[in-house]
């Protein structure tokens, strides 16, 4: 009986891997390199759900998850998937989910009982344009929800900031690392164009990946006092000493995280502020400036974005003539930028909300029209 | 009617008044194509064009507003029956429909269906089931069949870690407020026609003040299968039904209709 | 049927070339033609050389609603078998 679907798969990424040799890069999309990157860290449970621009993730770990030792799970919903992780990750095992921006919104409530009971799992947003339904082109829009924490009470999840298909697999993979070391929801946010886009990435630098030991997983009380997994404190007092826990481990966090990409600030008076497919816009214009700003303009990359890098604002913002951040969204991380600079330079934008992405061009005009 | 012949002659059947004048942007020979116009002529035949409002899915359908030229309401994926109640509960002499695809009904949307059934809104929800995930290329689908290749399942659905494709109509048939439940297909003329029977049974009962009623309609989709759409038609008959039989699963629409008819007389 | 007669008329604008139309119709009246329409699509087509039953089989199956049918006055019922 001929079923539907019976036939050849477009191309199989393992197995391109497995004929090239050690130490080449293959051309595979972001969504792509952060699966396998993910699967090389040790995640050995995934649940997640359809949705653009994220499905080659997805069917990347359809495909390969059971066939290197881990689980796959087509939840009935992102909803599900955020509660099967919660239950992966309270049972010791590294898991991760992946959605777009509606369906992060989903997981919300989730993201906030993971930080609560202190555990560790990996979340992929491909952000695309909203609010709402929106679109599925390629949008920055997500940065308040993922740094400011989208879901109820007070935490934070480690954001990182991909620019670059090479880059998906890397903080993917180090994603997990970051996850265990602070029992933490980790956040990588990413966008449609690095998720879709295919570039030359490379996974043999990456490490056999060493997971800690987890005493506090939930794995049956055998020759142990029992583990109990939850957020709900009893007592009041309970509760104010565990929010402050966590506020502690945040700061922590915050002193210990910083990752930066700097380009020609020593002696510029114009920085941009851009991250993930913005920066890679603006990475243009900081090459070649327009004629005016040649030798004086900078750019001020974060690749994490909690904690967000304030001293690298602070710390230029009195030799600044100004600031342009470049987000494809209406304006998020330029409340970071001038919280870094403390009123002591004028921070401009470059919005782009919608799905739509600046051009080099666009960009130059900008600065030119604010700075000459 | 639309596009009047321009050669002589009566034009007996054309495009529906209610179709918007849009190419869709559906696959050839995809089954919405076929329901989209059917509800058209169903809206056209029994009048209610300016009292209809229609719920959108996410899915292939996703701009289904585009198509026919009623009010429409967009819904988040899965929750078109919670938006349903909503407008229905607010204006009951409207008649109020939800389209859905398998992903949108049976999947995320599960709670919000089984809880509109069980209260027994008084609406109509179209169920649009091919068995995959064709919006976002050809993922499983709650209802795919067992052994069904898709880019979740690539080496078949397997029962021991996906289960059993859901049949939805037996699912909510054990639930009392529901009034109508009835699987359909339009793989050939005489199922279109049987479709079209089912469909404007399921309006009139809500006209009528009956009750929930749930129209699955197994639909080919050709570019997901890679089959042609002749062979897609030809699958769903010879295969798909083995597992989504054909039939009405339940009805007590009648019984409801007299009963209603009996308390009006009793009232005046 | 005497004095009756029917024609089809596929609006190519909206035809996909899917061809359940040209599976429905019992007389073997329709066909896939070679010219694309103007989305690219090789659409259906009419035989003038077979007689038309006005059966709708045709536009029941229509996923585009591409299809109409057009019941000739008594009078031309004897020319229409050349149209």
């Amino acid at each position: 009986m001929t079923l539907p679907g019976d036939g050849k798969q477009r191309y199989n990424v393992v197995e391109l891997m497995t004929k090239t040799p050690a130490e080449t890069r293959i051309l595979i999309s972001g969504n792509e390199a952060a699966a396998e990157a993910a699967i090389r860290a040790g995640c050995r449970f995934y649940a997640g759900y359809p949705i653009t621009p994220q499905n080659e993730l997805i069917a990347y770990m359809a495909d390969q998850l059971p066939l290197r030792g881990g689980v796959f799970v087509q939840a009935e919903s992102e909803l599900a998937a955020i509660s099967m992780l919660h239950g992966a990750s309270a049972a010791g095992m590294r898991c991760m989910t992946s959605s777009s921006s509606p369906g992060i919104s989903l997981k919300q409530e989730g993201i906030s009982y993971l930080a609560g009971s202190e555990l560790p799992a990996v979340i992929i947003n491909v952000c695309r344009a909203g609010p709402g339904l929106g679109q599925i082109s390629p949008s920055q829009s997500d940065y308040f929800q993922s740094t400011r924490g989208g879901g109820h009470g007070d935490y934070r999840t480690i954001v990182l900031a991909p620019a670059t298909v090479q880059e998906m697999a890397d903080f993917t993979y180090e994603a997990f690392d970051l996850a265990d070391k602070y029992r933490n929801p980790v956040l990588v946010l990413a966008d449609g164009m690095v998720g879709q886009t295919m570039e030359g990435v490379g996974f043999d630098h990456l490490p056999e990946p060493h997971p800690p030991a987890k005493p506090w997983a939930l794995t049956g009380a055998a020759g142990r006092p029992r583990n109990l997994v939850k957020s709900l404190c009893g007592v009041l007092a309970d509760v104010v000493k565990f929010n402050e826990k966590l506020m502690h481990k945040y700061e922590q966090i915050a002193q210990e995280l910083h990752r930066c990409e700097t380009v020609d600030c020593e002696g510029a008076e114009v920085l941009i502020a851009a991250y993930g497919t913005s920066a890679r816009m603006a990475h243009q214009v900081v090459k070649d400036p327009p004629g005016a700003l040649r030798g004086k303009l900078g750019m001020v990359r974060p690749m994490i974005l909690w904690p967000f890098p304030y001293e690298e604002f602070a710390s230029r913002a009195g030799r600044l003539r100004g600031i342009l951040t470049v987000e494809m969204n209406a304006g998020q991380m330029i409340e970071d930028v001038r919280l870094g600079v403390e009123g002591r330079c004028p921070v401009h934008l470059l919005p782009r909300p919608g799905g739509a992405v600046p051009t080099a061009g666009e960009i130059a005009d900008k600065l030119v029209a604010l700075f000459t | 009617m639309k596009n009047a012949s321009a050669t002589g002659g009566e034009l007996i059947r054309g495009r529906p008044e209610c179709m918007t004048e849009l190419v869709t942007h559906y696959c050839a020979g995809c089954g919405h194509g076929i329901v989209h116009r059917l509800l058209a002529e169903i809206i056209d035949e029994l009048g209610i064009r300016e009292r209809t409002i229609g719920i959108a899915p996410v899915g292939c359908a996703v701009i289904a507003y585009d198509y026919i030229d009623i009010d429409w309401s967009e819904a988040a994926h899965g929750r078109p029956p919670a938006v349903a109640t909503g407008v229905k509960r607010c204006l009951p002499d409207r008649i109020v429909f939800t389209y859905q695809g398998d992903g949108d009904l049976a999947s995320i949307g599960m709670a919000e269906t089984i809880h509109a059934a069980n209260r027994g809104e008084n609406i109509t929800i179209i169920f649009i089931n091919n068995a995959v995930y064709g919006m976002t290329q050809g993922q499983m689908a709650p209802t795919t069949l067992v052994g069904q290749k898709t880019k979740t399942t690539p080496r078949g659905r397997d029962p021991l870690t996906e289960g059993y494709p859901i049949r939805m109509c037996e699912l909510l048939q054990g639930l009392e407020a529901v009034a109508f439940l009835a699987r359909v297909t339009v793989t050939s003329p005489e199922r279109v026609r049987e479709a079209k029977r089912a469909l404007t049974k399921a309006f009139r009962y809500q006209m009528d003040g009956v009750g929930f009623s749930m129209i699955e309609v197994l639909s080919p989709c050709p570019t997901y299968w890679r089959m042609t759409p002749l062979d897609a038609c030809k699958f769903i008959e010879g295969t798909m039904t083995k597992t989504f039989p054909i039939g009405v699963v339940r009805d007590v629409g009648e019984e409801r209709q007299q009963k209603l008819q009996g308390e009006r007389r009793t009232k005046t | 049927m005497a004095g009756k007669a029917f024609r089809v008329r596929i609006v190519t604008k909206y035809c996909k070339g899917c061809g359940l139309c040209v599976e429905a119709c019992e007389k073997g009246k329709l066909y896939i033609d070679r010219r694309p329409n103007e989305q690219g699509y090789m659409p259906s087509a009419v035989r003038d050389d077979v007689d038309c039953t006005g059966c709708q089989k045709c536009a029941v199956m229509c996923p585009d609603a591409a299809i109409e049918i057009v019941r000739l006055p008594a009078t031309t019922a004897g020319a229409s078998a050349k149209q």
